[in-house]
Formats: C-alpha cells, sequence, structure tokens
C-alpha cells in the first residue's frame, strides 16, 4: 500500500486547516494509503485493521447468510480508522474536487473518534500499534501451541459481542476531582442496595440526608452521617471491615472467566488468557463504532457538505459534488440510509439552536403558527450540535430529536411489507406517517447485543451461571448451543444461561414469555422450562 | 373449496371405517385446513437487500466498491475447509462447514447446482419476535419494517418486488447476492466433493445393463462443396475472403457483389451426420410427498437430501444418468426438471399408493426396466391417509420386482416423532425390508436433522451389505 502522493497531500493538508478553522478539532498527524480492490479484499476481513490478529475465518471469504448486517454490524468498508495517528484508505486516480470532498468527510470522521464520549476507551492508545504487538504474539502462539490458539480464539469470540463496554466508559467517566470516601461508597452501593435491598425512596432519602447535612454542618457532616447509621444498622461497621474489594467490579463474562476458571489459572494454560485478553480488547475497540454509526456519518456528511461549498478550489465542479452529494445522501425511496437522517438531523438540531427551539417558551407553545415563526435567533446552533456530537449516542440522538416537525418536512414514513402469493410478489405500502412509529422503526433496528451478566450470587466454584436480562427480544435459539459450547470450554465447568422463551400465540395480542434454563455439560446442551 | 370438500368426504368415510384414530385425525385436519396450493417458489431467492443502517460504508458510498470473490478463491477454500473440519471433528467439536445447497435454472434451461459453502461465528445474539402461531386475520402479516419518503399517504401502495428469479428479468439474482461467495460447479463436481468429504461408498455393481446408445441425424457438420442445405452465411464469408485475398474488394464498405468471384469449393453446406444422442445406464427417479404436514423442515430435509443424492449419482455414473422427478400428494404427477422439483412448494392431503403407482405406470408403459438400471428415491414424513387396502404394499412389492434400489426417506415433522408412521407400519408388517434387504433401505431422520443426519442416511440408503453402514 502506497501513500497519497504530494500533490494530494498538499489538497489534504488544506482542507485539514480549514476544517480547524470551522471548528472541527482533528489531531494534526494523519496518514493516508491508496489501496487497490485487492487490497481491500484482504483489509475487510479484518475489518480494515491491516494489523489485526490472523484467524482461519477471516482468510476464508464465506458467505454468511442474508441479513448478516443484523448478527454482524460492523461493516468493514470504511475509508477511515480511529487509530492514533488516524489512518485513511483512497482509491487511486481520483479528481481533486473528489478528493477534497472525501477529504473533508475523513476529518469529520476523525473529529467525530476523537470528540464523541463513546469513544473514550480508545483515546489514550493507538489501537493499530497494539494489534500488530497482539497479532505478533498470537503467532507466537501459535507456533507453540498450534490450533489450540484457534479454539481460544473462537470461543472467546462468541463471548465477545457482549463484553462490559458500559462499563469500562462508566470507571473511564468517573471524575477524577471526585475522592470517594470508600466507607460512604459501600453504605451507598452495596450495603443499602445489595446488603438491606432498599427501596429507591429510601435510597434517595438516605443520600438526601447526608446532602443535607453537609448544607448545614460541612465539617462534621461524615461523622454525624456515620453516627446514625451506627444506630439504626449496628452491623454496618463490621460488614465494612470485613468487606471484600475486588468483588464488586463488574466483571463481564469473558472476564470473569479469565479471572476465575480453575483450567486457566494452571500455569501451563495461562497463555489462553493472552488471546482472550486480545480477543476482548479488539471488541472492546470496536464497540463505539457499532452505537454511532448514525452520527457518526451524519456528522462527516454535514461537514463535508458544509465546508466543500465554502471551498473555492472547486470551482467549476459544482454540479459532480452535487451529483455525488447527493448520491451519497440520498434519502432511499424504501430502506434506510445512515448518511441520510443522520446528515439532516444535524442540520435540524442547528436550526433548533439557532431559532432556540430546544428552550422551555417554544415547548409550550401550541399554536401551529406561532411554532412555526418562532425564532429568538440565539446563533447557538453551531454551540448545540457540537454538543450533541460529543455527548450523544445513535439511541439518544434518535429519540430525543425526530419529532413530527423532522419527519413532515423530509416526507419520512414507515414502510411495511406483505406477501402477494397470487402474483408472486413482495408488496411495499406506507404504514404510518407518524413520528413515534417512524422513530420507533428505526430504534428497532439500531445494532442491540443482548445483556448478559455472571450472575455472582448463583455462581458456584464449579458452575458458571449467566443471566440473560430480557430486553424485549429473545436470543436467537440454534446459535446458543456452540456459544456455550464454547464458554464450557474455557470455563472447563458447567455453564448455565437464564434466558427467556417468546412465542406469539395470536397475533395482536402480548407475546408468551416463559423463562428457561440452557445448561450446557460435558458438551450435551440441556433445556429446562422453568 | 371442492378440494377442500373432496379431503373431508375422504376424511368422514375413513373415520367411520374407523381407521382414523384422534391424533391421526388431527394430522388429517391440518392438511385440510391448511394451503391447497402448490406453488414453485424458489426456495432460496431472496429479493435485493434494502438499504439498511449497516450495510452502508464509505467505500461502498463514495467509491462504489462491491465485494467480489472469484470462484477460484471459493473452491480452494471448501478443500481447506472441509480439511480443518475433519480436525475438529477428530478434537471433539462440532462441525463448522456446512455446504448449502440451491439448485437454480442457470443459461439456456439448464441447471446450476450451487453449493454454498457457510460458517457461522456464533455468539449471544437478539433474535426477533417470532410470527404468531394462530393468525385469525385473512391478511398476511408484515414482513419486516423498513424506512421510506414519499408524499404517499398511509395505506398507498409503494412498489413490489419479485419473488422469484424469473420475475426480474436478465441478471436475475445470481450475479448479485450479497457478494456471491457461492461455489458455482456442476453437479458431478459436488458429487466428487461429497464422496471425498463424507467417505461415501462408490457404487460396486452398476448393473447388468450396459450403456445404452441412441444415435440422431442433425445437420450440424459442416461440408465444402457438397451437401444437403447451403449456409449462405458461411459461404458468404469465404467468398469474401477469398476476394480480399485476390484483392478484388476496393472498398469493403461498398462491396459489389455481381462482380464477386465464385469458388466452387468456397460453397459450405451443412450435411446430415449421426450422432450420439446420448448414452446412459441408469435411470434415477426421484419422488416426494408435497402434501401439507410435509411443509417446513421435513421438505428442506428431503429436497437436501435428494440434491445429494443427485450429484452423488452423477459423479458414480460420470453423468451417465438420467433422471426424472415426480410429487405426489393425494395424487401424483411427474416435474419438468430438478428446479421445479426442488421449490415446489407442500399443500394437500397425503396418499403415498399414489406416487409409488405412478412411477410403477411410467416404467410399465414406458418399458424402462429392459433398458435401464432403476433406482428410486422417495422421501415423506410416512404420515398417510390411510385406505384400509393393502395397495401400498402391492404396489411397492411391484417396484421392487424392477428395481436395483429402492431408497426411502422417512422424516419426522414434529407430530409423529416417537412411533412408527403408517407407512413403516405397512411395510414393516409386510416384511418388506428383510424379504428384500439389498433392494429396500429405509431411513429416519428427526425433523430438526443436520447436515450430519442427512449424509448418515445417504450412506445407509447406498449400502451394500456387507459394505459401507
Amino acid at each position: 500500500m502506497e501513500t497519497i502522493d504530494q500533490h494530494t497531500k498538499g489538497i489534504m493538508e488544506e482542507c485539514k486547516k480549514r476544517a480547524a478553522d470551522a471548528g472541527l478539532n482533528a489531531s494534526d498527524e494523519t496518514l493516508e494509503y491508496l489501496v487497490t480492490n485487492q487490497d481491500l479484499l484482504k483489509l475487510s476481513p479484518k475489518i480494515m485493521i491491516p494489523t489485526l490478529y490472523d484467524y482461519w475465518v477471516h482468510d476464508i471469504q464465506v458467505h454468511q447468510e442474508n441479513a448478516r448486517y443484523k448478527l454482524y454490524p460492523n461493516n468493514p468498508y470504511e475509508t477511515v480508522i480511529n487509530s492514533r495517528p488516524p489512518i485513511s484508505f483512497y482509491n487511486d486516480n481520483n479528481p481533486d474536487w473528489f478528493n477534497i470532498m472525501i477529504f473533508y468527510h475523513v476529518m469529520a470522521h476523525i473529529d467525530f473518534f476523537q470528540n464523541n464520549a463513546m469513544f473514550k476507551n480508545t483515546w489514550n492508545e493507538d489501537f493499530v500499534g497494539k494489534a500488530l504487538a497482539d497479532k505478533r504474539r498470537i503467532a507466537g502462539l501459535r507456533d507453540e501451541h498450534g490450533r489450540m490458539v484457534d479454539y481460544v480464539i473462537e470461543f472467546t469470540r462468541g463471548l465477545d459481542n457482549i463484553v462490559g463496554y458500559y462499563d469500562e466508559l462508566a470507571d473511564l467517566n468517573f471524575p477524577n476531582e471526585v475522592n470517594v470516601d470508600p466507607k460512604m461508597k459501600f453504605y451507598f452501593d452495596v450495603f443499602l442496595q445489595d446488603v438491606k435491598e432498599v427501596t429507591s425512596s429510601e435510597f434517595f432519602k438516605e443520600s438526601e440526608r447526608y446532602n443535607d447535612l453537609v448544607r448545614r454542618n460541612p465539617d462534621v457532616a461524615r461523622s454525624i452521617f456515620f453516627a446514625e447509621i451506627q444506630t439504626k444498622y449496628p452491623e454496618f461497621d463490621a460488614l465494612y471491615e470485613k468487606r471484600e474489594e475486588k468483588k464488586y467490579k463488574n466483571l463481564d463474562v469473558i472476564q470473569f472467566i479469565m479471572e476465575n476458571s480453575k483450567k486457566l489459572n494452571f500455569e501451563e494454560n495461562r497463555w489462553m488468557k493472552s488471546v482472550m485478553q486480545i480477543v476482548r480488547d479488539t471488541s472492546m475497540y470496536f464497540q463505539p463504532q457499532l452505537r454511532t454509526k448514525i452520527m457518526n456519518e451524519g456528522w462527516a456528511s454535514y461537514w463535508h457538505e458544509n465546508l466543500i461549498l465554502k471551498d473555492e478550489r472547486i470551482k467549476g465542479h459544482e454540479v459532480d459534488i452535487a451529483r455525488m452529494h447527493a448520491r451519497v445522501t440520498a434519502i432511499p425511496r424504501v430502506g434506510l440510509n445512515p448518511y441520510a437522517i443522520g446528515m439532516r438531523l444535524f442540520e435540524y438540531i442547528k436550526m433548533i439552536g439557532d431559532t432556540g427551539r430546544n428552550s422551555f417558551e417554544f415547548m409550550k407553545l401550541k399554536d401551529i403558527d406561532e411554532r412555526k415563526k418562532f425564532d429568538l435567533k440565539t446563533g447557538k446552533g453551531d454551540e448545540l450540535i457540537f454538543k450533541v456530537r460529543s455527548d450523544l449516542t445513535d439511541y439518544l440522538f434518535i429519540q430525543e430529536y425526530i419529532d413530527q416537525d423532522f419527519v413532515n418536512q423530509h416526507k419520512l414514513f414507515v414502510v411495511g411489507r406483505k406477501p402477494d402469493y397470487e402474483r408472486m410478489v413482495w408488496k411495499y405500502y406506507v404504514k404510518s406517517r407518524k413520528a413515534e412509529d417512524y422513530k420507533k422503526m428505526i430504534l428497532g433496528a439500531l445494532a442491540h447485543p443482548p445483556d448478559i451478566q455472571v450472575n455472582r450470587k448463583r455462581t458456584t466454584k464449579n458452575i458458571l451461571y449467566l443471566e440473560h436480562n430480557y430486553e424485549g427480544k429473545p436470543l436467537k435459539e440454534d446459535w446458543i448451543h456452540n456459544t456455550m459450547l464454547g464458554a464450557e470450554f474455557l470455563w472447563d465447568g458447567p455453564v448455565v444461561l437464564k434466558t427467556n422463551d417468546v412465542s406469539m400465540p395470536q397475533s395482536g395480542v402480548e407475546p408468551v414469555i416463559t423463562p428457561v434454563i440452557y445448561k450446557m455439560h460435558k458438551r450435551t446442551l440441556v433445556k429446562k422450562e422453568l | 373449496m371442492r378440494m377442500r370438500d373432496e379431503l373431508i368426504a375422504s376424511l368422514e368415510k375413513l373415520k367411520s371405517e374407523g381407521l382414523v384414530d384422534e391424533a391421526k385425525e388431527a394430522r388429517m385436519r391440518k392438511e385440510i385446513d391448511g394451503p391447497l396450493e402448490h406453488r414453485v417458489v424458489d426456495r432460496h431467492y431472496k429479493p435485493k437487500e434494502l438499504p439498511g443502517l449497516y450495510n452502508h460504508s464509505d467505500m461502498e458510498k463514495f467509491y462504489d466498491y462491491k465485494p467480489m470473490v472469484t470462484p477460484e478463491m471459493n473452491l480452494k477454500s471448501l478443500e481447506e475447509l472441509l480439511k480443518r473440519d475433519e480436525q475438529r471433528e477428530k478434537d471433539g467439536f462440532p462441525k463448522k462447514i456446512r455446504l448449502g445447497k440451491i439448485a437454480r435454472p442457470g443459461i439456456g434451461g439448464k441447471q446450476k447446482i450451487i453449493v454454498v459453502p457457510t460458517t457461522q461465528e456464533e455468539k449471544f445474539v437478539h433474535d426477533e419476535l417470532p410470527d404468531p402461531e394462530y393468525d385469525d386475520s385473512e391478511e398476511e402479516s408484515d414482513d419486516g419494517e423498513f424506512g421510506g419518503t414519499g408524499d404517499e399517504g398511509e395505506g398507498d401502495i409503494l412498489g413490489e418486488q419479485p419473488m422469484s428469479p424469473e420475475g426480474e428479468g436478465e441478471g436475475g439474482a445470481g450475479s448479485d447476492d450479497g457478494g456471491n461467495h457461492d461455489v458455482e460447479s456442476n453437479a458431478y463436481e459436488i458429487g466428487k466433493i461429497l464422496t471425498e468429504k463424507f467417505k461415501l461408498p462408490n457404487l460396486q455393481d452398476k448393473g447388468k445393463k450396459k450403456a445404452i446408445v441412441r444415435y440422431k441425424y442433425d445437420l450440424t457438420d459442416k461440408n465444402r462443396g457438397s451437401g444437403q442445405v447451403l449456409d449462405k452465411k458461411d459461404t458468404l464469408r469465404e467468398i469474401i475472403k477469398k476476394n480480399l485475398g485476390l484483392g478484388r474488394i476496393a472498398d469493403i464498405d461498398r462491396v459489389d457483389t455481381s462482380s464477386l468471384l465464385i469458388d466452387p469449393n468456397d460453397m459450405i453446406y451443412q450435411i446430415m451426420s449421426r450422432e450420439i444422442e446420448f448414452e446412459s445406464q441408469a435411470l434415477v427417479l426421484f419422488l416426494r410427498d408435497y402434501s401439507g404436514s410435509m411443509w417446513g423442515s421435513p421438505t428442506e430435509i428431503v429436497v437436501h437430501q435428494h440434491l445429494y443424492l443427485y450429484s452423488w449419482l452423477m459423479y458414480q455414473y460420470k453423468e451417465l444418468v438420467e433422471t426424472r422427478f415426480a410429487v405426489h400428494d393425494m395424487m401424483a404427477k411427474e416435474v419438468p426438471d430438478f428446479y421445479t422439483y426442488y421449490n415446489i412448494q407442500a399443500a394437500g392431503g397425503t396418499k403415498i399408493v399414489s406416487g409409488i403407482e405412478f412411477l410403477n405406470d411410467i416404467v410399465e408403459k414406458e418399458n424402462l426396466a429392459k433398458d435401464y438400471n432403476i433406482y428410486v428415491f422417495y422421501g415423506t414424513d410416512g404420515d398417510d391417509w390411510p385406505d384400509g387396502s393393502n395397495k401400498l404394499v402391492t404396489e411397492l412389492e411391484r417396484m421392487l420386482g424392477y428395481v436395483n434400489r429402492l431408497g426411502v426417506t422417512v422424516v419426522g415433522n414434529g407430530f409423529n416423532n416417537d412411533s412408527d408412521t403408517e407407512f413403516e407400519k405397512q411395510v414393516n408388517d409386510a416384511k418388506l425390508i428383510e424379504t428384500y434387504p439389498n433392494l429396500m433401505k429405509l431411513n429416519k431422520i428427526g425433523h430438526d436433522g443436520g447436515e450430519d443426519a442427512i449424509i448418515e442416511g445417504i450412506k445407509h440408503l447406498v449400502s451394500e451389505d456387507g459394505k459401507g453402514v
């Protein structure tokens, strides 16, 4: 792979300057490579990370059933990767105006990667460099341990979509300035919730009690607070002394297995944990991208349009630009285009910020004409979209900002599809023009890994007990067997999964939810209804 | 509907004769109440995927990049994959490679058999909410919700997408099914792979009848100077060539045909010649039960197994096999090609003897047993509508009189898994398998049977006693 030529690099640097002037803060150093179609074929199974570890499923182009994007939503054909320095890929032989447009798009992507809070777990390292070291480690392990390495990779990958991404983000985002008193932490996090299992209102009453004390007597608040606890719960002090610190950090399934599996902690098996760590780290790296697809593409499209219209270097190619832009951001007649929705939503949000429609005044207004005319001219549109870019995920983005005005403005509707067996066709029809329905449809289409946690109370030294927190959708049943087989191999003991079966006896009626237990032991899966 | 009334009448009659118990009646009612039409719906055709949230990327949108895989790459991968799978079995893990199967109409009406090696990376993932089991409404339920844009009002139709490749006109689904990762080979190659991967036995006894050669006479060969029919185009070509060589044509765009020299040796004729139309040794009759109870996975299993059998036979007989396909519900009929056989949908009641008798009649009328080694493969769920007679056994014995092998596959349909089916009861009572051990083979597959069960079944169906399973 070559880097782009000097001329094109010069164009890119100018784009960077203009992007910075507009407020985007992409990093200074960037790398640009030219790729051929052949290169792409090799890179795409590695999700464009050239240094990603080798795994036989990557090398072999295997057909994955239709609707694979629902099961594996990570699209590999991106042009820019979230590394330090950011690396981007370009096809050869493109005119300057085309490159300018793409560069602006790439700059906005980089700005997004480096400012959106969901990516915080990727800010402190260069993934590409780390991946290279990991790849070499795995290759070395393959020399020593042969195909066992691939089995460990396979079985860990089976659990890599349920990594504790949000837990890790919570840890990272915990404000550093806040020094948490461990006794206070123990009281609120553990004692009240797990030991005493108080209700939420009781919990808040307690925290208000403390806040009240601080307001009135900041110096002695703490002592008074704990004195009262001593009276109410005499056992508290003793429990606090006996507490086991480590027990209460939330570990995801992979981490838990790594820490507690007897087999993996034997000397001769320790190497397996390195492999598992690498698989987990890789998955963590890609988690934020999964949850911000619409925002990311929308942000990049918004800025490539914005900046290119101001760029005099494209003179004479306005029609070409318009055509390309339309192609990338057109709202499909039927279907969804994250570029289209994301870009238009950002435009909408800017308008909201500029006109002050995110104010309480506007929300109070009921009159349609007055709503149309409402314009406080606050000029705070940019401030708002930059904040949105930093703080939100796709879910919040859609949930918060799609409303009837937006849906009407862009003539959006929900499309349904019915089979017509007489004529052997699928009929597409307009199902609803209502904003709530449109919003619900998109939210339903967002990538949604299931929430599966280790149930610490029920897990013993021998049995690993996993629990699926039901969020409205059942698990894909025919994949449960092999996933649990992998988990059993790593845990080296029986693995239990508690989840729900869902059936719809009749249309238009609530689904029937039946709790079930799957148990994998000695490579045999047994299912039981509870 | 008239058909439904007839079926109900039959059921009532059988009930009054005491041939049908409660459980059996329930299953028969299901067949009566279900769809009654046999549509040919391409089993694997999926309309082009709609634009979605995650199937877009910068590469695809800006550069119009379309991922492509060459067939050569896939054939090599297939071998590697199979080797890896063998190793997995030895290590005690389930196999990971599935050889999918698609039969599609190819160019010129030929059948393309496409093997799609698939693997999955299983994880805990969400599934969609299931469809309602019982739908009271007349309307078909929705198959998904999508975004869209336009001026239409609620309820308006936007457009249509065909359910089968023919509907798409030229191009069809073959070129654009999400990356074209298929291994395209003809049945012979697949048969070879199957034989090697699954260690299927080679047919030792390819039957007593030698290959038949049939000739035909056709105007396909060409001859200079003399013949039956003048081939004008070729002749003209030769004349122009000669004249160009002689320098008699100044301007090729304005040729004066009256001034061309014509050499008698430049006249090209088509002549009648004798050609071998085909040679074959074996005739394979595929028959499957396409009654309502076969709906869903029993049919999937049978067609899957029959596809493999077809390919394997191609390989065994080095393509010198003729095949014919028939289906039956309460009546039997022949279908013109494998594509139809593979894709025609199940509906209606079950009368197994109709299929057996149908094949017997064809063989007799066309005197096929005289020239061919005949094999019959039949797939059913065995849930026959009883008729109180011995006709089925009689027809089966008639068939066993001329076949080299009758291989029957009984598939579970979810309702009859635990006990012997009607079909099996009759066969066992008449002791057919004991009497004809090397002629009739029967294998049973559960309704959730996977590729492994299918292959084991095939091994049994083609085994020769003393060798094989």
